[in-house]
This record gives C-alpha cells, sequence and structure tokens, in this order.
C-alpha cells in the first residue's frame, strides 16, 4: 500500500499515543512519510483518547476522516470511529472488553498470561497491528527495543504473543525505499531550531500545548547545551528571561494564549528596553481556560497586537515541523540582531502533531547582533542610522550597560524632555525598515499547488497541511503568508494577483487572517472557518471546499 | 579605584528633601566602593530596581543597570543571576513593589535561594503615585485610597521572608547609615539570597523620622543569635509594622546553604555555552 491510515483509541491512561508513535515509528522504517494526529481531553484518568496514523509515500501534513484500520482498546473507541472505516477496513479489538466486527485479540489475558501491568495492553494492541499489517515480527522487535525503555523484555514477550494470535494480515505494508526521516513534533522542532540559532536558556511555566518543548528541552539539556528553567509563573518567565538576555543569554519562552496574556507586561518593557527574547505562543481554543487539550487559531490578533505602546515585533507562523524548526532559528536570530520581541505562533495541532522531518539542520546557524567594538564610551541606546545600537553586556571592562523600561537618552538615563522622547520613538520605529529590509532576504510566501490556478486557499499556520492536498486534487493554488507581523504586503499582493476568488481557510471564528489582510486592500471573497477545537481533516475541507465552489 | 563621587551620574536627583531614599543611596555608594576597595571588580556588579522613587537610585549610581517594572525586580535579577554566575547581583525594590505588586517573585527567590541581594527601600507609602497604603502601612492609614482609614492589617516582611526560606534577612534605618552600611556589606557577600527590610520615612506623605528614632535598637550578637531561627522569629514578632515600643534593627537570621544558581546550573554558564549539532539527537528520531 502507498498509503494507509490507522486510528487507534483507548481511555486515558491505555497509552494511546505511545503505542500511536511506535507504530508510527514502525512505518516509518519501511520508508513512509508520516502525519501523526493525537486527539485527547484534558484529563489523566478516563475519557477519550485516539490517535491518527496515517502513513504516505508522499510527504504528507495532515491527516483524514477516513482510516484503513482501527485498533479499539475500549468500546467508545468502536462506536465513536466506525463510520470512519474505508471500504475494505478492518478494526482489531480487545475481545474480552469490546464488541465488534473484525479481528479480535485477547489484549488483557495476554498481559495478565505474562504478568504484565494493564497499561502493556497498547504493546500487546502493537504486536497484534503489526501482524494485521503483514510486518515482519523482526522489524517490530527491533523498534521495541529503539523506543521502549522499561521491562523490554516484558514488553517484547507481550507483544509476540499477540503478533502470534492474529492469523493473517488484512493489510500489506510493504518496503518503500525511500529514505529514513526523522519523526519530529511541531514542539521538538521549535526546540531545536532555538537551539540551532544558540539557544542558552530556554524558560517555560507549564501550559498545554506549549509544555512539550519544556520537556524536551529539560530531557535533553546537557545534549543540546542548553539550561531550563521552570519558575513561579508566567509573568516570572518573562521577566526572567530578560533578565538573562540582558546579561547576554539567548533566551526563549513558552507558553499558550492565557499564559502569553500574564507576559505582555514584558513584552512592552522588552520593546522599550530593546532586549531580545523569542515568545512561543502555542494557541488552543479560548476565551478563558476555553478547551485546552484542542486546537485553534484564536490568537493572531492577539499576539500582533499585544503590549501597550509602540514598538516593533515580528510574528511568524510555520504550517509544519520543517517551518517550525527553520522559522524559530530565524525568530532567534532576528530578536538579537534587531533586539526586538519575535514571535512563533504556533497551535495544538503544529505543536503535538509529529511530522517526517525533513529539513537541513545546517541552513540554521546562530547569526551574530551588532556587538559594540569597544571604541569610546559605551551608549546602550546609541542612536543610529537603522535604529540598531550596538551590544554589550555587564562584565565587560569598557562599559557600563544601562538597560530600562522608562523612556530614555542614549546612556539608558530616564528623560521626560520632549526632544529625547521623539528622538528615540523614532529610533525604535526605525527598526521596523531595518526589519523588513533583512525580512526580505527569506521566502515570508509560500504558494503551492497551481500556479496558474484563479482561485486561491489562503491559509496560515497547520492548516497548510489540509489546504495543499485539497488544492492539488482540486486544481487550485494555496498562498501561505509566513511573516505575519509585519505583514508582507509586496510579496503577498504577488502571490495574490491574478486570483479572482480567494477562500480564506482558519481555524477561528471571525477570519482574523482575512481581517488582518483587508488593512491592505485584500479583498477575501469566501471563508471557512472551523472552530470546534478540531483541526481540518484533508477529506473534510475537501468538501467544504467543493460547497463554496460549488 | 573608583570614589564615592565618581559612582554619581549627571542624572538630575528628583527626591524630596528629607527622603530617606539618600540614606540609603549614599550607603550602597560607600558599600560599592568599600567592596572594591576588597576585591570586587564594578564592572561585574549589577544593580536593579522597581517602579517607584526608589527606582531612580540606578538612574544615579555609574554601574550597570537593569530599571526594571513595578513589582518585577526579583525575576530579573534571577535571569540576571542564571545566565552569567560571575555577575554580583543587587535589587532594589519599594515596599509597593516588593510586597504588593510582585510579592510572589519574592517568596520564590526566598525559597528558591538565589544568590542575589534584595533591598527593599519600606516608607510604608506609595510615594511616587502620591500618597496610598502599602502592604506595611498600619491599619488605619489614612492615604488618597483610603480616606477613612486602612481597613487591613500590616503585612510583616520579616516573618514572610523567614518563612519563605530566606538566608539572610535583616533589617536596616535609613537614618542610622553606618549600620545600614554594615548589613548591605554583610548582604552581598552572602552565598544566596539576602534580603534587607531598610525603614525609609518619607518626608512627604508619611513622615516617620521620629516615631523610628525613638523605637530602633540595634541587634547584637551577644543579645541575639542570628543562626537560630526561632529566635529571629521571636525578634521578628517585636513589631507588627504597626504601633508598638522597640523595633529591632540588624540581622535576624543568617545560614549558609546551597544556593539555586549552584543547584541548577551545576558549573555551567550559560551565556557561555556554545550551541551543539542537533544530527545526533535527530538520529534518535528515527
Amino acid at each position: 500500500m502507498e498509503e494507509l491510515s490507522i486510528l487507534i483509541g483507548g481511555k486515558a491512561g491505555d497509552g494511546i499515543r505511545q503505542a500511536g508513535q511506535t507504530l508510527a515509528r514502525l512505518l516509518n522504517r519501511f520508508g513512509y512519510r508520516i502525519f501523526f494526529y493525537d486527539d485527547y481531553p484534558s484529563l489523566i484518568r478516563g475519557g477519550h483518547n485516539f490517535s491518527i496514523i496515517r502513513a504516505s509515500k508522499k510527504k504528507i501534513q495532515a491527516h483524514k476522516e477516513k482510516v484503513d484500520l482501527i485498533a479499539a482498546l475500549n468500546q467508545d473507541t468502536v462506536e465513536k470511529h466506525k463510520h470512519r472505516l474505508n471500504p475494505g477496513g478492518v478494526i482489531l479489538y480487545d475481545s474480552k472488553k469490546v464488541e465488534a466486527q473484525g479481528v479480535g485479540i485477547d489484549f488483557m489475558g495476554l498481559v495478565k498470561e505474562s504478568e504484565g501491568a494493564p497499561i502493556m495492553r497498547n504493546t500487546a494492541a502493537l504486536g497484534a497491528l503489526a501482524k494485521v499489517l503483514n510486518i515482519e515480527w523482526e522489524m517490530l522487535e527491533r523498534v521495541i527495543k529503539d523506543t521502549i525503555e522499561k521491562a523490554v523484555d516484558l514488553n517484547l514477550k507481550i507483544a509476540q504473543s499477540a503478533y502470534n494470535q492474529v492469523e493473517k494480515a488484512c493489510l500489506s505494508v510493504r518496503n518503500l525505499n525511500q529514505k529514513m526521516l526523522p519523526l519530529v513534533s511541531g514542539n521538538e522542532a521549535i526546540a531545536l531550531g532555538a537551539v540551532q540559532a544558540g539557544l542558552n536558556m530556554y524558560i517555560a511555566y507549564p501550559m498545554t500545548p506549549a509544555s512539550a518543548i519544556l520537556h524536551y528541552l529539560a530531557e535533553h539539556e546537557d545534549d543540546l547545551g542548553v539550561v531550563t528553567i521552570h519558575p513561579e509563573s508566567e509573568i516570572g518567565v518573562a521577566l526572567m528571561a530578560l533578565g538573562a538576555a540582558y546579561a547576554g543569554a539567548r533566551t526563549m519562552v513558552g507558553t499558550s494564549g492565557g499564559g502569553f496574556a500574564l507576559m505582555t507586561e514584558a513584552l512592552s518593557l522588552s520593546g522599550q528596553g530593546e532586549i531580545p527574547i523569542v515568545f512561543i505562543v502555542s494557541q488552543r481554543p479560548g476565551p478563558g481556560t476555553g478547551v485546552p487539550t484542542y486546537t485553534m487559531q484564536g490568537d493572531l490578533s492577539f499576539v500582533i497586537h499585544s503590549g501597550h505602546g509602540e514598538f516593533a515585533k515580528l510574528v511568524l507562523a510555520p504550517g509544519d515541523a520543517e517551518e517550525a524548526f527553520y522559522l524559530t532559528g530565524l525568530a532567534m536570530n532576528l530578536a538579537w540582531k534587531l533586539q526586538i520581541p519575535c514571535f512563533v505562533l504556533s497551535d495544538k495541532h503544529l505543536s503535538e502533531s509529529i511530522f517526517s522531518f525533513d529539513a537541513d539542520p545546517d541552513k540554521v546557524k546562530p547569526e551574530d547582533p551588532l556587538l559594540w567594538d569597544g571604541q569610546g564610551e559605551y551608549k546602550r541606546y546609541l542612536d543610529t542610522q537603522n535604529g540598531i545600537s550596538p551590544l554589550a553586556f555587564p562584565g565587560n571592562p569598557a562599559a557600563m550597560v544601562k538597560a530600562t523600561s522608562y523612556e530614555h537618552d542614549e546612556y539608558g538615563i530616564t528623560t521626560e524632555e520632549s526632544e529625547q522622547i521623539v528622538r528615540m520613538q523614532k529610533k525604535r520605529l526605525r527598526k521596523k525598515k531595518t526589519m523588513e529590509d533583512e525580512l526580505a532576504r527569506y521566502e515570508q510566501v509560500k504558494v503551492y499547488g497551481d500556479p496558474e490556478s484563479k482561485t486561491v486557499l489562503l491559509c496560515w499556520g497547520s492548516t497548510k497541511g489540509a489546504c495543499i492536498e485539497v488544492a492539488e486534487e482540486l486544481g487550485l493554488k494555496v498562498v501561505q503568508p509566513l511573516v505575519l507581523e509585519p505583514l508582507p504586503i509586496e510579496p503577498l499582493k504577488k502571490a495574490l494577483s491574478g486570483a479572482d476568488k480567494i477562500i480564506d481557510i482558519e481555524v477561528n471564528t471571525t477570519g482574523q487572517l482575512a481581517k488582518h489582510v483587508s488593512a491592505y486592500g485584500i479583498c477575501i471573497d469566501d471563508m471557512i472557518l472551523r472552530f470546534d477545537g478540531r483541526p481540518f481533516t484533508v477529506d473534510f475541507l475537501l468538501e467544504k471546499v467543493k460547497e463554496v465552489l460549488s | 579605584m573608583t570614589t564615592v563621587k565618581e559612582l554619581e551620574t549627571y542624572a538630575q536627583n528628583t527626591w524630596c528633601p528629607g527622603c530617606g531614599n539618600f540614606g540609603i543611596l549614599n550607603s550602597i555608594r560607600k558599600v560599592l566602593v568599600d567592596l572594591e576597595e576588597e576585591g570586587l571588580d564594578l564592572k561585574k556588579l549589577v544593580l536593579a530596581s522597581g517602579i517607584g522613587n526608589h527606582a531612580k537610585i540606578v538612574d544615579y549610581i555609574k554601574v550597570n543597570s537593569f530599571y526594571s517594572i513595578h513589582g518585577r525586580v526579583p525575576p530579573p535579577i534571577t535571569g540576571i543571576k542564571l545566565a552569567n554566575p560571575d555577575l554580583v547581583v543587587i535589587g532594589h525594590a519599594g515596599d509597593g513593589d516588593a510586597y504588593g505588586e510582585g510579592i510572589e517573585h519574592l517568596i520564590f527567590s526566598a525559597k528558591r535561594n538565589i544568590d542575589v541581594t534584595f533591598i527593599v527601600h519600606n516608607n510604608q507609602v506609595y510615594g511616587l503615585t502620591t500618597g496610598q497604603f502599602t502592604p506595611t502601612s498600619p491599619a488605619g492609614f489614612k492615604g488618597r485610597s483610603t480616606p477613612g482609614g486602612s481597613p487591613e492589617e500590616p503585612l510583616n516582611p520579616i516573618e514572610l521572608m523567614l518563612s519563605s526560606g530566606a538566608t539572610f534577612v535583616a533589617r536596616g534605618f535609613s537614618d542610622k547609615p553606618k549600620h545600614l552600611q554594615l548589613l548591605m556589606k554583610a548582604a552581598v557577600k552572602h552565598q544566596g539570597f539576602a534580603f534587607i527590610d531598610v525603614l525609609q520615612p518619607c518626608f512627604t506623605f508619611f513622615n516617620t523620622y521620629d516615631f523610628y528614632n525613638q523605637r530602633v535598637y540595634e541587634l547584637t550578637d551577644k543579645a541575639h543569635d542570628s543562626s537560630d531561627r526561632e529566635a529571629a522569629f521571636a525578634r521578628a514578632g517585636e513589631w507588627a509594622y504597626g504601633e508598638g515600643e522597640r523595633i529591632p534593627i540588624g540581622i535576624f537570621y543568617q545560614v549558609t546553604k546551597p544556593t539555586y544558581d549552584e543547584k541548577l546550573l551545576k558549573g555551567r554558564i550559560p551565556v557561555n555555552l556554545k550551541p551543539v549539532n542537533i544530527r545526533s539527537i535527530l538520529e534518535k528520531h528515527i
């Protein structure tokens, strides 16, 4: 098979995500390109969790509603998802717990026989899945050894007994003879991009869906050469990061909308004090606590307009793991070059989904900021033509470095004089032009699908994967701005030129990108909005686009 | 060697004549000069402040500084110290800053035992916003937001810091500069979170010079064992920032414990960390 989708479901605590990831890894070893979607409510035990593993010969960045195989660890999985089965699809289920038609295996019985823990039902399911997919035992054995850290022998025993219980394969996975790619989540790609651009310190308070950045960096601190800190609150996080950056450390913080709301005070200080900082904002449905473990693109307007006072900021919106890697690296480098706050706007769908990762690590490296040359007397806020004042850090034997939240003169001493205020406001504003010049060196707007098509799907962030496949199916063009602030007007207008129908596709209630671009005279003809916390799948979006076009 | 005069900047001082902040400013300048003579490299020193009259102190001293925002002095100084543990960091804050807006950060700084000094300019009133009650104003304080008198009891910051795990807890008085300088010097030399609550009269909105001068007395080694936490609590309870006859000043408590920066960094210096190649990490993702 050149493409297949598998859904594995159970209740929270059943180890669904882990089994799904191991399965994704197994398929990856056959050269498949992977997209992994994880769906779970905000609880630790109970509820209904499921993962969809889509594997394809071609590069994919989205999943589909329909699947070929369902592995059910509980009855809910069957009831909630059996409508998804493609013709010829199969349900594999825990036969003592679940009633269904298909391949029933007594997972719990096998676990008990081997004296395993109840959670190891997921390993039994994995063993049975491998056989159903016609995968040789040795392949699964190797992946389990590479993936599972505890009780490897026991897990192998359970997997093998389940493998042997399945009488015959129902589907057939084959080796596609393609290069195996690393499987990387959006959050991991963000972490790695930052590291590659010289990240020294990552500071964060846990908040879904950004927490995994903290977990990943904390777990690999020594390998990655990064110090991670979990402070008392998001307010503490952002201010601690500014202190560290003032001292010369490349620093990043990560959170979701509610946590970022608390950081906006520090954001504004970063604007006045010209202190570099990278914010990762991974969106989830709001307002308020909203729906913590689901996805939304509802904070675009908030982030673009965040922080009191007027100052330059950069907002980048990656749509897949590779873009997350490159753009986080870019955010880090530009934060330091321009001494401004830079944002990477993600969402649950990008942050927690897993992608086949084909980025070139060497394309991201730490770029030096403008450092003081040691000549004359140091002025932290030297008024320059492009607005960038050379940096020096405390400890420099020749410099006195004064950073401040107050309006200030070139030395960083407080001022309330009108001429000084105007001078410094103008100096900071000039950095916006410098930023735009800098950004012009990079691809700011991406185009996919049929470049000649007069119908354009306009999207940003994690919706791109579904949009690309729909456009390929229907012969449409996709336009995806990677930079959302400052909006790259010229490249965007160029990408949209010749279009007679622009359909804006977003995961929010009001079409925030549509509103954003309309301020520059770009008119949207139709909008397709989804806001139930779920991302666009390829087949779901296809139907919606067809409705709009009919 | 730097002189006290050389530590002055060109910034015009805008405190009221008679302001208790002068006692603190003159003391810290003198302490910095003394510490330099004892080997401290002033280029490795960073002063920080919050927002309020106290905060102007960083404009008045010619050293590295981070002029933060209201209530947010502990987080940036923690970040500075963690990014480069070679730096010596002193935070200044007002009582509104430290005990109101930013109290969570103060408690956590003490809990962690981060190796910085934290000096609170405690005048028991908001000065720069022209006279409202603060977390340490006495009950019944008549300010512009509480014309009928504050309905709240004051917080006792000495007790708060002892409870939070601070390893150096002291109280000074801006009108006793020699004593205050001893405290400041001991605080900077202390390895761990060193806290000084400095009683500092506000000449314009809450003039407490006479009140304090009649009541303060110095804690001596003879009369008080600063390694005894129970004794420290007993001394802290002698005055609850309201009425009272005797106000102890001096070091209430001092012990040595491993610092947060030591435990967290384990010898690493973030500003000197070199980037790694992520290829080997990516291989583990296959």
